[in-house]
């Protein structure tokens, strides 16, 4: 790097030792950039921000005991992104459960237009301090949706409030938007 | 172009043997090395893009003039918007205070050239090629880019125009030469200080590079990380930000964010080294209070790096996030108040001169000061909600930013031109520069507050009647402050063609070592490194006691 061994500085290795500690730094700051990504993730699930929910959630491996003594209100919510054309919505707007019990509600979805379209729903919880204590064993949210034009569907939606929830918490909603991602996905297949 | 600097009349120094002037023609400008010629290319090419930016700048005041749609279509105001935000932070103020580095930091550590003269001449001239891409976007079927200087996903991704892949790679090459240029400037002043300088003689303009530096090096690569993150999403299909694909669009901000906030102290350290040294000259004293002005230039690097989120505060942070970025943001107007404190101090009983270095000096204290406490505002998370994304913002950026660290760049080219040129500028033509830019910039961006407190939201092309009469005044004030900077160019031009010779010492009350060399300053300096005084505080004593 320091290629000036004829000028005054007469400090060659040190400069070069210095350099590539430097680079090293900022070759670690590029990668810092990238580490965000995960450790963003990471930081949404523990804090549960952003209400993110967790994947599929196995109820009988999981032992669950009902709690009878408490019911909690859990809400539906559905809407498309821009630009998405499908008719989408919960069959039911809110349940009442019991900690620990699954249950399981339909999600409709048609749709109108004249050509196929893939769709991908994102779930969200709100207050996001309860996004812990809600676990899907089953949801259409796990997997892309393709719809023939005019095509109707009903979605399953089975999930569980975890006995832990919060005493605070008796409320809670679950909201869906759903993405055109035809694109990605045709860019995808064109690429295998 | 060819008589930058004016080291033409060079030849007349040959006082050393092994001196040799500088290359003719223009190949002296593709190959050089010297540290000299690198750091006028970097100013000349600051100054050119500060035209270009401001000439954006002034589209944009002229669509506001008026209420309703007269001159550019909304997509061409958008694109005006991101193209000045872009051009300015990192074609006119980076580059000038890397300029600024290239030429003083040498001569005020007592070091013949930069440490690596080579990589210096590369950092430089990846710069035009840089901007030539970013600007060619503009003649483009797309249009240039206009998501904003910030660039959010996914206004940047999914819905921007095809040219964001010559953005991306000019913010690629911008942020290489950043990286090489800030490696360089902290191995020559780790490695090449006289012998004698230790770091608390530093001067200050040196030691807020050094921290600068170091800030540059740590955020740089993240942003190059976040635009290299764009580039898969919009064309290899990944999704960091897109939430169809279990992304997220407020992660961008994050990222953005992290290199974005410590980028803005990026842009304001050099000034506050810079009005360190010229507050000191004019008063003919010390520097109050240098090692604080030290340590505080470090704590604001440092929390510079806590407080990312501030500019995020609407995006749903759960309270504790908004709390702590609140009270961290608040936190720095404390290094902050040091330094104005001091700047203060040394001028109390100071037998001060008005020139025109000190005019700007003093306005960069007063309207930073004022950007500062408008920070403040903003910084009160639950206040937030209302200023955000208003015009309330906008004044308070341009007042931290134009007055201060534009302001620091024209005080420090008043400064230090009589020893780059050896010649003195027109002290009247300055002085009227100065007062053209004050009140220009005052009746541009002051009227600005109340527009953003009305409820004016930023970059639009269009807007309420209620906000006609402000923003027609304050585009009256950006012409005038926009045409103003033709004079600072003549005067500039008229410096480095001729005028009174300069003397070495140029100022009465100058101190360090760029004021014992002769001016205009040779082509290679300390060739020898000069000795410096044993009991010298925080400067070298150039004659007696000042």
């Amino acid at each position: 790097m320091s290629e000036t061994p004829d000028k005054q500085t007469n400090q060659p290795p040190k400069n070069s030792r210095l350099v590539q500690k430097l680079l090293l730094g900022a070759v670690g700051m590029f990668g810092f950039g990238f580490a965000l990504v995960p450790l963003y993730d990471v930081f949404c699930d523990i804090t549960g921000l952003n209400g993110k929910t967790g994947g599929r959630y196995a109820y009988e491996a999981a032992e669950v005991e009902v709690n009878e003594e408490r019911l909690v209100t859990v809400q539906f919510r559905a809407m498309n992104n821009a630009g998405m054309s499908w008719q989408f919505e919960p069959m039911v707007r809110q349940v009442e459960v019991h900690p620990g019990e699954l249950t399981e509600v339909m999600f409709y979805a048609r749709n109108p237009s004249s050509s196929t379209i893939v769709g991908q729903a994102v779930p969200s919880v709100s207050p996001f301090r309860s996004a812990d204590y809600l676990h899907k064993t089953e949801c259409f949210c796990f997997s892309q949706q393709t719809l023939l034009a005019g095509e109707e569907i009903d979605m399953p939606l089975r999930f569980f409030i975890d006995q832990d929830i919060p005493e605070e918490i008796t409320k809670l909603t679950l909201s869906y938007t759903l993405f055109d991602v035809t694109a990605n996905f045709q860019r995808a297949t064109s690429s295998l | 172009m060819s008589n930058i600097g004016a080291i033409d009349g060079h030849d007349a120094h040959h006082d050393d043997d092994h001196h040799h002037g500088p290359a003719k023609g223009i190949t002296r400008w593709i190959y050089t090395t010297n540290h000299k010629d690198i750091g006028s290319l970097y100013l000349w090419f600051s100054l050119a893009m500060f035209l270009l930016g401001g000439t954006f700048a002034l589209v944009i005041r002229l669509e506001l003039f008026q209420p309703g749609l007269q001159f550019v279509e909304p997509n061409f105001f958008n694109q005006m918007t991101t193209m000045h935000g872009l051009i300015m932070v990192f074609g006119a103020v980076m580059p000038a205070f890397v300029g600024l580095a290239n030429w003083m930091i040498p001569m005020m550590i007592g070091a013949p050239d930069m440490a690596l003269p080579r990589m210096n001449n590369w950092s430089f001239w990846i710069l035009p090629f840089a901007f030539t891409m970013l600007a060619s976007t503009l003649l483009m079927e797309a249009g240039a880019p206009n998501f904003g200087w910030t660039f959010y996903a996914p206004l940047s991704t999914t819905y921007a125009p095809e040219t964001v892949t010559f953005f991306i790679f000019a913010v690629h090459m911008m942020g290489a030469s950043s990286i090489m240029g800030s490696i360089n400037i902290i191995a020559t002043i780790q490695n090449l200080r006289a012998p004698g300088m230790t770091y608390m003689k530093m001067p200050l303009f040196v030691w807020t590079w050094l921290i600068t530096a170091y800030l540059l090096l740590a955020v740089m690569p993240v942003l190059a990380g976040v635009v290299t993150m764009m580039l898969f999403d919009v064309h290899f299909g990944t999704s960091f930000f897109n939430a169809a694909g279990g992304g997220d669009p407020v992660l961008f901000q994050h990222v953005f964010w992290f290199f974005g906030h410590p980028e803005v102290y990026i842009m304001i350290l050099p000034a506050f080294g810079v009005i360190s040294e010229i507050i000191s000259t004019f008063s003919r004293k010390r520097l109050f209070g240098y090692d604080s002005m030290v340590y505080a230039t470090s704590s604001i690097a440092f929390l510079s790096f806590i407080v990312w989120a501030h500019h995020m505060f609407t995006t749903g942070m759960p309270l504790a996030g908004e709390l702590f970025f609140m009270y961290a943001t608040m936190l720095i107007a404390v290094p902050t108040g040091v330094k104005v404190f001091n700047w203060i101090s040394t001028m109390f009983k100071g037998s001060i001169t008005f020139e025109t270095p000190m005019l700007f000096a003093i306005a960069f204290v007063v309207l930073f000061t004022m950007g500062g406490f408008t920070g403040l505002m903003l910084a009160i998370a639950p206040a937030d909600f209302q200023y955000h994304d208003t015009y309330f913002v906008v004044a308070h950026f341009h007042y931290v930013l134009v007055p201060g660290s534009v302001f620091s760049i024209m005080a420090a080219v008043y400064y230090w031109l009589p020893k780059w040129t050896g010649n003195m500028y027109d002290e009247t033509l300055g002085k009227l520069h100065f007062w053209l830019s004050f009140v220009g910039i005052n009746i541009l961006f002051f009227p600005q507050h109340f527009l953003g407190l009305a409820g004016m939201p930023r970059r639009i092309p269009d807007y309420a009647l209620q906000f006609a009469d402000f923003n027609m005044v304050s585009s009256i004030g950006g012409f005038l402050f926009g045409f103003s900077q033709l004079l600072f160019v003549f005067v500039v031009i008229k410096c480095v063609r001729g005028g009174k010779k300069a003397s070495a010492e140029v100022w009465e009350g100058s101190h360090g070592l760029e004021w014992t060399v002769p001016s205009p300053a040779p082509y290679h300096t300390f060739t020898t490194p000069p000795p410096i005084a044993e009991n010298a505080h925080a400067r070298v004593e150039t004659k007696g006691d000042v």
